[in-house]
C-alpha cells in the first residue's frame, strides 16, 4: 500500500495545472479517489464529517444489483437451453456441466452489454468532467449496470451504446451532472430505445437469446417456441381465464415468476435476486422504504380494482394483482429505479405520494393501453416530472404555516 | 416537572476524548487578546490606543454604527497592540495583563427596582450587552430592539461539549441573578436537558424542558420549537456563562470575566475544565496538554461549528470548549468507498456505527478533520431532515439560500437558523456540502439587502 502511495504521489505532478497530462486531471483524480480517501481537510463549517461518500452510496446500489445481475445472466442461458430443447432436469445444480453452460451462454451475451454501457457512459463522464475541471461524479456506476439490466437480451450492441450516449448527454450532462437531473438516466435510455427502435424493444422475438454465441449453445428451436413474456401473452389474449405459458408452450406458475425464470429484460424477471438487492438497500438506508413500499401499495391496490371492477373483455384488468407485482419490471423499477434519490420525490410525505402513484399508474398503463405491455418505465419517468410539484405542495404548506404565524404575531 | 419536549430527529456523535468533571490547573495568560470578528455584525472602532493603561471595564472598542455598544477589557493592564490585515481590517487587539485586576468604576443602579431602560443602560456601559445575541442573522444584538424573548440554553449536546451543570453548579446564585436583570428586559426562556436538577428552581423565567440528541441542546432548535421567530420579530440569546457575568455583577459590584473552559477531542492528554478569562489563547491549557509529533487542529469552540484556530490563538469569547483533533491530511486510506472500516462514526447504514455501538455501548470515535469524499451536488434526500429536529425544509431553504432567492429564503424560515443549527446536516451530508458557509453568507446578504 505505501508503495502504490508512493507511486501515485510521484506520478501526481503531471496531472496538475501545467503538468504534461493535465489535461487528464479528472481522469487522475477520479483514480486517486478511487485508490485512495481524498485526504483533503474541511476549510470551512464542521470540522468532521461523517465517513460516508457518494462513492460509497453509489457502490451500495451496485453491489444490491449484483444478485439481480448474476440471475439474469443465468435466466438468459435458461431461456435459451428451454427453447432448444435442451433443458436437462439438474440444471439448477452447479456441479453439472448444464449449469456451467447455461451461466456462460448468458454471461456471453450480457456482460458484453455491461461493457459497452460503461465505456460508453464513463468515457462520456470522463471528458465531460474534464472539460469542466471537475471532479467525476459518481452517479453514472449505478446507470451504467441499470442500463444493460433494463433491455432485453436481443438489443444490438450498438443500440446500446447509441442509447447510453444519449441518456447520459441529454437527460444528465446538459441538466449539469448527478444530482441535477431530471429523469432517471436509465430509464432515458431505455425510452429511447423503445421509441427510437421498438421493433428490438416489444414484440416476442427479442426476449430470448435463440443463437449460438461464442460456441455456447446454438441448435434447433422447439416447435412450440414462442418468446412472449408473461406480460405481452396477456395484453393479446381476450376473456378473464387465461394461462400463461413458457418459451417451450408449457404453462408458467406464479412461482416460476416470483423465482424469475421467464423471458423479460435481463435484471428484471427474479423477485427473488431484486429483493436480496432491496435489503441491502433498506438497511443500508440508502434507498428510501417508503418510495418502495409506496409503490407496491400503489400497484396492488390499482392492480386489486382492476381484478374487481375491470372490464370482462379485458385480460389484463383480470390478471390477478399479486401477478401484477412480480411481473414486467415492477419489482425492479420499485427498488431501483422510484428509489432513486434525485429524481424522486425529496420531501418524506412526497414520497409517499410519489411511490403510490407510481405503482398505481404503472397498473392503469398496463391495463388500460393494450398496445404497451410495460407500464413502469413510463409510469416512473412521469413521476419524475411530477414529483418537484409533489414536493412543491408539502414545501408550499410549511411556508403557509409560517406566514400565518407571522400574521397572526403581527395582529397579536 | 413541567411537560418535556422530546425531539426524536438529531445524532449524538460520541467522540474520544469528553471532558472529566474535574478542574485543571492553567495559569493565566499575560497576553489577552480581542478578535473583533468574533462579535459577529459589529464593525470594530477602537478606542483605546496602543500604551493606554486599562483597568477590567475599560472600553476597548465600539461598534461605528451602534457607539453605545462596547466591548471591554476583562483586565487591567496595558493595550499592546492593534494588529491589522489587508485594507486596516482589524485583525486582533491585544492586552498585557498586570493581574491586578483593578476595575473602572461605573455607577451604580438599584437592580431590583430599576427600569429596562436603566438595565439596558448599565449592560451597555459594563460591555455586557455585547455578549447578548440575536436572532436573525446571529448577529450581536442591537440594543435599540425590543426582543419578543430572551432564550438561554443550559446544556450543550455538540460533541464533547461542556457540561453547564458542573460549570455553573456552585454559580445558581449568580445565575438567578443574571437572568433576573434579563429579565426586565424581555421574557426570558430557559432551556433545560430533561432530569436535570439544578435549574429546576430558577425564578423569573420561563423553563422549558427539552430532551433528545443534538442538536436539542441548541438554542436555536429550542426557539424553533418552544416560539419560532417570525419575520419582522427579534429574540435575544445569551450562554450561560456569559449570563454569569451579568449576575455576578449584579451580586457584587465587580466586573468579573472569569470563565470554565473545557479543553476536550482526541488528541487533549486530559480532557478537563481549565479556569479562564474572556480573551485568553488557549496556549497556557493545551500546551504540554496534546499529543506530540503529529498534525493537529485546534478549535475554538466544538468540532461542528467551531473555528479554526493556532495554538497560539485566542478562545472566542462566546466559546467555553477547546477541540483538538488530528489534523489528518497526511492520512491515505486505501480503497475507503468500499472497506468495512469499523472505526468510522457515521450516520449512514452503509457503516457498521449502529452495530458496533449497540456490542459496545461506551464506545467513542475518533474523527480528523478530513472530508473524507470528495464534494458533490446535493444527491441524497432526507439526509439533513433526519438530524434536524425543526419545523423547516433545510434541502429546500439551503437551495434557495443558493440560488439568492430571498422571498424564498424568508419564506423558508431562515430567520430562524443560524449556522450552527445546520452543522450536524453538514457533518452527515454524504455530498459534503458545506452547509454552515452557505448559511452564513446567505444571512449576510439578507441583513445587507434589508437595512
Amino acid at each position: 500500500m505505501k508503495a502504490l502511495r508512493k507511486l501515485v504521489d510521484k506520478i501526481k505532478p503531471n496531472f496538475q495545472e501545467g503538468g504534461k497530462l493535465s489535461m487528464f486531471h479528472s481522469v487522475f483524480d477520479g483514480f486517486e479517489t478511487f485508490l485512495f480517501v481524498p485526504s483533503k481537510t474541511s476549510t470551512s463549517g464542521t470540522h468532521i464529517h461523517d465517513a460516508v461518500d457518494s462513492k460509497r452510496m453509489m457502490s451500495m446500489v451496485v453491489i444490491a444489483l449484483v444478485p439481480a445481475l448474476l440471475f439474469g445472466m443465468f435466466n438468459v442461458g435458461y431461456q435459451h437451453f428451454l427453447a432448444t430443447g435442451q433443458l436437462v432436469a439438474t440444471y439448477w445444480n452447479p456441479q453439472t456441466a448444464q449449469f456451467w453452460n447455461i451461466f456462460l451462454y448468458g454471461v456471453a451475451l450480457v456482460l458484453p452489454k455491461v461493457i459497452v454501457s460503461y465505456v460508453v457512459g464513463l468515457g462520456i463522464e470522463f471528458t465531460v468532467a474534464q472539460w469542466k475541471k471537475e471532479e467525476i461524479h459518481e452517479g453514472f456506476l449505478v446507470s451504467g449496470i441499470l442500463i444493460p439490466l433494463i433491455v432485453p437480451v436481443d438489443l444490438p450492441l450498438w443500440m446500446l451504446a447509441v442509447a447510453t450516449a444519449f441518456s447520459v448527454i441529454f437527460a444528465k450532462e446538459v441538466f449539469g451532472g448527478t444530482g441535477m437531473n431530471i429523469f432517471n438516466v436509465a430509464l432515458v435510455a431505455r425510452a429511447f430505445l423503445f421509441f427510437a427502435y421498438p421493433t428490438k424493444m416489444s414484440g416476442d422475438e427479442v426476449w430470448v437469446g435463440t443463437n449460438e454465441v461464442f460456441g455456447l449453445g446454438g441448435g434447433q428451436l422447439v416447435d412450440s417456441f414462442s418468446g412472449a413474456t408473461p406480460l405481452g401473452q396477456t395484453a393479446v389474449a381476450t376473456g378473464k381465464e387465461f394461462v400463461i405459458h413458457n418459451v417451450a408452450g408449457a404453462t408458467t406458475s406464479w412461482w416460476d415468476m416470483f423465482v424469475g425464470l421467464i423471458p423479460g429484460s435481463i435484471g428484471e424477471t427474479s423477485v427473488i435476486a431484486i429483493a436480496l438487492g432491496a435489503i441491502l438497500l433498506l438497511v443500508t438506508r440508502v434507498a428510501s422504504w417508503k418510495t418502495m413500499l409506496s409503490v407496491f401499495l400503489g400497484g396492488a391496490i390499482t392492480a386489486f380494482l382492476f381484478n374487481t371492477f375491470g372490464a370482462e373483455s379485458n385480460t389484463m384488468a383480470h390478471l390477478p394483482w399479486y401477478y401484477h407485482l412480480v411481473l414486467g419490471g415492477f419489482c425492479f423499477g420499485a427498488v431501483f429505479m422510484a428509489t432513486d434519490p434525485v429524481t424522486s420525490a425529496r420531501t418524506e410525505k412526497g414520497k409517499w405520494i410519489f411511490g403510490f402513484l407510481i405503482g398505481a399508474m404503472a397498473i392503469v398503463i398496463r391495463v388500460l393501453n393494450p398496445g404497451y405491455p410495460e407500464g413502469m418505465m413510463l409510469a416512473i419517468l412521469l413521476m419524475n416530472i411530477f414529483a418537484p410539484l409533489i414536493d412543491y405542495f408539502f414545501v408550499q404548506a410549511n411556508i403557509s404555516k409560517r406566514l400565518k404565524r407571522t400574521t397572526k404575531s403581527i395582529n397579536a | 416537572m413541567a411537560k418535556v419536549i422530546h425531539l426524536k430527529k438529531g445524532l449524538d456523535i460520541k467522540l474520544k476524548g469528553a471532558p472529566l468533571e474535574i478542574i485543571g490547573k492553567a495559569t493565566q495568560s499575560e497576553l489577552i487578546g480581542f478578535v473583533p470578528e468574533h462579535f459577529a455584525g459589529i464593525i470594530p472602532k477602537p478606542v483605546a490606543k496602543p500604551g493606554d493603561k486599562l483597568k477590567v471595564g475599560s472600553v476597548l472598542f465600539v461598534d461605528k454604527n451602534c457607539p453605545e455598544l462596547r466591548i471591554v477589557s476583562p483586565v487591567s493592564g496595558e493595550l499592546v497592540a492593534i494588529n491589522r490585515g489587508e485594507r486596516r481590517k482589524i485583525l486582533d487587539i491585544v492586552i498585557k495583563n498586570d493581574f491586578k485586576m483593578e476595575q473602572e468604576i461605573f455607577p451604580t443602579i438599584d437592580w431590583k427596582n430599576a427600569s429596562d431602560k436603566e438595565v439596558k443602560q448599565m449592560l451597555l456601559s459594563l460591555g455586557l450587552f455585547a455578549f447578548i445575541k440575536q436572532r436573525p442573522y446571529d448577529i450581536v444584538a442591537n440594543p435599540n430592539d425590543q426582543p419578543k424573548a430572551i432564550f438561554i440554553s443550559t446544556f450543550d449536546t455538540a460533541p464533547l461539549a461542556p457540561d453547564y451543570t458542573f460549570i455553573l453548579k456552585d454559580q445558581v446564585a449568580d445565575f438567578q441573578a443574571g437572568i433576573t436583570a434579563l429579565s426586565t428586559l424581555a421574557p426570558v426562556s430557559v432551556g433545560i436537558k430533561a432530569g436535570n436538577g439544578i435549574f429546576d428552581g430558577l425564578k423569573n423565567a420561563t423553563l422549558h424542558y427539552f430532551k433528545g440528541a443534538h442538536p436539542a441542546g441548541n438554542v436555536g432548535v429550542q426557539i424553533n420549537n418552544v416560539n419560532p421567530v417570525n419575520k419582522g420579530e427579534v429574540v435575544w440569546t445569551i450562554n450561560p456563562q456569559e449570563v454569569l457575568f451579568i449576575g455576578r455583577y449584579v451580586n457584587k459590584g465587580t466586573l468579573d470575566f472569569s470563565k470554565l473552559v473545557a479543553s476536550t477531542g482526541s488528541e487533549v492528554t486530559t480532557p478537563a475544565y481549565y479556569p479562564s478569562i474572556v480573551g485568553s489563547p488557549i496556549t497556557p491549557i493545551v500546551k504540554a496538554n496534546v499529543s506530540q509529533g503529529m498534525s493537529l487542529r485546534y478549535i475554538s469552540g466544538n468540532v461542528l461549528s467551531g473555528e479554526k484556530i493556532t495554538e497560539n490563538g485566542f478562545l472566542n469569547p462566546f466559546h467555553s470548549q477547546i477541540s483538538v483533533i488530528p489534523e489528518g491530511d497526511d492520512n491515505h486510506e486505501l480503497f475507503g468507498w468500499i472497506m468495512p472500516r469499523w472505526d468510522k462514526f457515521s450516520n449512514s447504514g452503509t457503516y457498521f456505527t449502529k452495530l458496533v455501538q449497540f456490542l459496545n455501548p461506551k464506545k467513542t470515535f475518533e474523527a480528523d478533520a478530513r472530508l473524507l469524499g470528495g464534494e458533490r451536488h446535493m444527491i441524497m434526500s432526507g439526509e439533513y431532515d433526519s438530524v434536524l429536529p425543526m419545523d423547516i425544509y433545510p434541502e429546500f431553504l439551503i437551495k434557495a439560500i443558493i440560488a439568492n432567492d430571498i422571498d424564498k429564503m424568508e419564506a423558508l424560515g431562515i430567520y430562524e437558523i443560524a449556522p450552527e443549527d445546520v452543522a450536524l446536516c453538514e457533518f452527515v451530508c454524504s455530498s459534503k456540502v458545506p452547509l454552515q458557509k452557505i448559511v452564513r453568507e446567505g444571512l449576510d446578504m439578507l441583513r445587507k439587502e434589508m437595512n
